[in-house]
């Protein structure tokens, strides 16, 4: 990942991109590049544009100023669960196969192609471990296979990036990081994976790149570089304390709020990280 | 005793305007089945309802200009759909209530013009309410044709149109030409009213759009078993009802959309029981 658009091996490159709806800007001069392999989150509060940031990504929101390349790359992107009908009548199956569209003069493909297209559905099932649910309803997951699922149908669209739209909400921690482990493993297999998320920590634990974001790109690098208590304040608007464990930072909640509840000081840790 | 009861309920099909009309109601009530289900899973039940009353407007001014009524009011509904998404664009009103202004302003000055200058050479209360003698066989012929255009669009762009109806965004995304798809839809859906006009009446489509896929939904949740289960209850819904129109000597509009709705009943007791059933396994399993 890189935020300078020098770089020319890259899948897509935001330049100076600013998108808005009703001429109000969500996001404001963003420059960002996604290479191959590349394994980013993007973090800020609520209302911040990363959704819309993973829209101009795409191509389905364009630029009011600014441009987006894109080198003939395909997207698979992951919904938000939230935002899922999930009384919708679709079995697992269907909804892997949907992303598989034919071009139309092969919309009757022929008996071989129709068996290896199965074959390659039960491949990506099982390599994401939902195999066996392959028949159900999609209503009948857990939230974890739900995600699963999704993942498995922008993988069917032989996807070069994935975009995925807070994939940790509403998941307990074991899933958030079997999610995030199986995202990590993709990436490595030559896929850019692109996330939004409120998981601040689980980033830091999982994730090579960072980008902070509020309407504007406020810092983007590494974990250890970016998640600074005084970037996290300048994209959140609330104070952070940032902590380290084991190489790591951890971030925690340092919301003055915290003294008037319990008429008590938070946790008495040493923050080793510099506010800078 | 049966045998005259079997006689008795053959003899309409002596006459030739009730094997058509059996004909066309049938294969008209297949397609609504057909292409109601993407209607209901997008929630697009209004839109259905509003265009076939759109289209009467239009059904009205081809009669009294003496144009091709399929031509006219084909037009006129395309007319009604454009100004809609004029509305809703340039203006803060949302699309339903839109739809709501134009449909029906449409359909009252269709109402008007029928009153003041007449249905010249077309019935009018065919097109209101459906009627079996309305039917020709020309119109036959072209409920096939829409039928058959409609079935092979379905099977050509079969993981489109599910993609676009599941979710539209992420088809985008996935490089489905969603504004294209449902142009397609709004197509196969404004033939469909169109040519099933006579048969059931604009004020009674919306219900034969609707009804078959609503009672699929309950029987299934699989998306290609509910568009096969609300063929195939959209074409019973036809032929029974177009039998029991003759024998009740009712409209044969109202009659198909009441055998629908027995069938809704009938199907949402069915899942009711079947869901219950399923509750009670799950607690013997436990």
């Amino acid at each position: 990942m890189s935020t300078d658009t020098a770089v020319t091996t890259d899948l897509v490159r935001l330049s100076g991109v600013t998108c808005a709806y009703d001429a109000t800007p969500v996001i404001e001069d963003v420059d960002l590049t996604i290479e191959a392999g590349d394994f980013i989150g993007v973090v800020g509060p609520s209302g911040s544009g990363k959704s819309t940031l993973l829209r101009a990504i795409s191509g389905s929101i364009d630029p009011v100023r600014g441009s987006v390349e894109r080198k003939g790359v395909r997207f698979g992107f992951v919904p938000q669960l939230e935002t899922v009908n999930w009384d919708f009548p679709v079995t697992v199956s269907q909804c892997v196969l949907m992303a598989r569209t034919r071009p139309l003069r092969k919309f009757w493909p022929s008996r071989g192609e129709r068996v290896a297209e199965r074959e390659r559905l039960h491949d990506v099932l099982d390599r994401l471990g939902i195999g066996e649910f392959a028949d159900r309803h999609i209503r009948a997951l857990s939230g974890g296979q739900q995600q699963r699922m999704f993942l498995a149908r922008a993988l069917m669209t032989d996807a070069d990036v994935l975009l995925l739209d807070e994939p940790t909400s509403g998941l307990d921690v074991k899933t958030r990081h079997e999610v995030l482990h199986l995202l990590d493993e993709l990436r490595r297999s030559g896929l850019a994976v692109i996330i939004t998320t409120h998981d601040l920590n689980g980033i830091a634990a999982h994730l090579p790149n960072v980008v902070c974001l509020n309407k504007r790109v406020v810092a983007a690098g590494t974990p250890a570089q970016v998640l600074t208590s005084v970037n996290l304040e300048a994209t959140y608007g609330s104070p952070m304390e940032v902590l380290q464990h084991a190489g790591m930072p951890v971030v925690v909640d340092a919301a003055p709020e915290f003294h008037l509840l319990t008429g008590t000081d938070p946790a008495p840790v040493e923050p080793t990280a510099s506010r800078n | 005793m049966l045998a005259i009861t079997i006689d008795e309920l053959l003899r309409p099909y002596e006459f030739e305007f009730f094997r058509n009309g059996v004909i066309v109601a049938t294969v008209a009530g297949a397609l609504c089945g057909l292409i109601g289900c993407y209607v209901v899973l997008r929630s697009m039940s209004y839109i259905g309802h509003g265009l076939s009353h759109s289209i009467f407007g239009g059904f009205a001014f081809a009669s009294l200009i003496g144009i091709n009524v399929f031509i006219g009011a084909g037009a006129w509904g395309l007319a009604t759909a454009l100004l809609i998404a004029s509305i809703t664009r340039r203006r803060p009103i949302g699309s339903d209530a839109a739809i709501g202004v134009v449909t029906t302003a449409s359909f009252a000055l269709g109402l008007a013009m029928v009153q003041v200058w007449g249905s010249a050479g077309t019935d009018a209360d065919a097109a209101l309410f459906g009627s079996i003698l309305g039917v020709s066989t020309a119109d036959v012929y072209l409920i096939l044709a829409v039928t058959i255009a409609t079935v092979a669009t379905i099977i050509i762009s079969y993981r489109r149109m599910l993609f676009v109806t599941f979710d539209p965004e992420v088809a985008e995304v996935s490089g489905v030409r969603v504004s294209v798809t449902d142009a397609v839809l709004m197509l196969l859906l404004a033939a469909s009213i169109l040519v099933t006009m006579n048969v059931l009446g604009v004020t009674l489509i919306a219900a034969a759009l609707v009804v078959p896929a609503v009672v699929a939904r309950l029987l299934t949740s699989s998306f290609t078993s509910m568009l096969v289960i609300a063929t195939v209850v959209g074409a019973i819904t036809g032929v029974v009802g177009m039998n029991l129109s003759y024998h009740l000597d009712i409209a044969s509009g109202p009659v198909i959309v009441l055998v629908g709705a027995a069938l809704f009943i009938a199907a949402f007791i069915l899942s009711g029981v079947r869901g219950r059933a399923g509750l009670k396994g799950l607690a013997h399993a436990h």
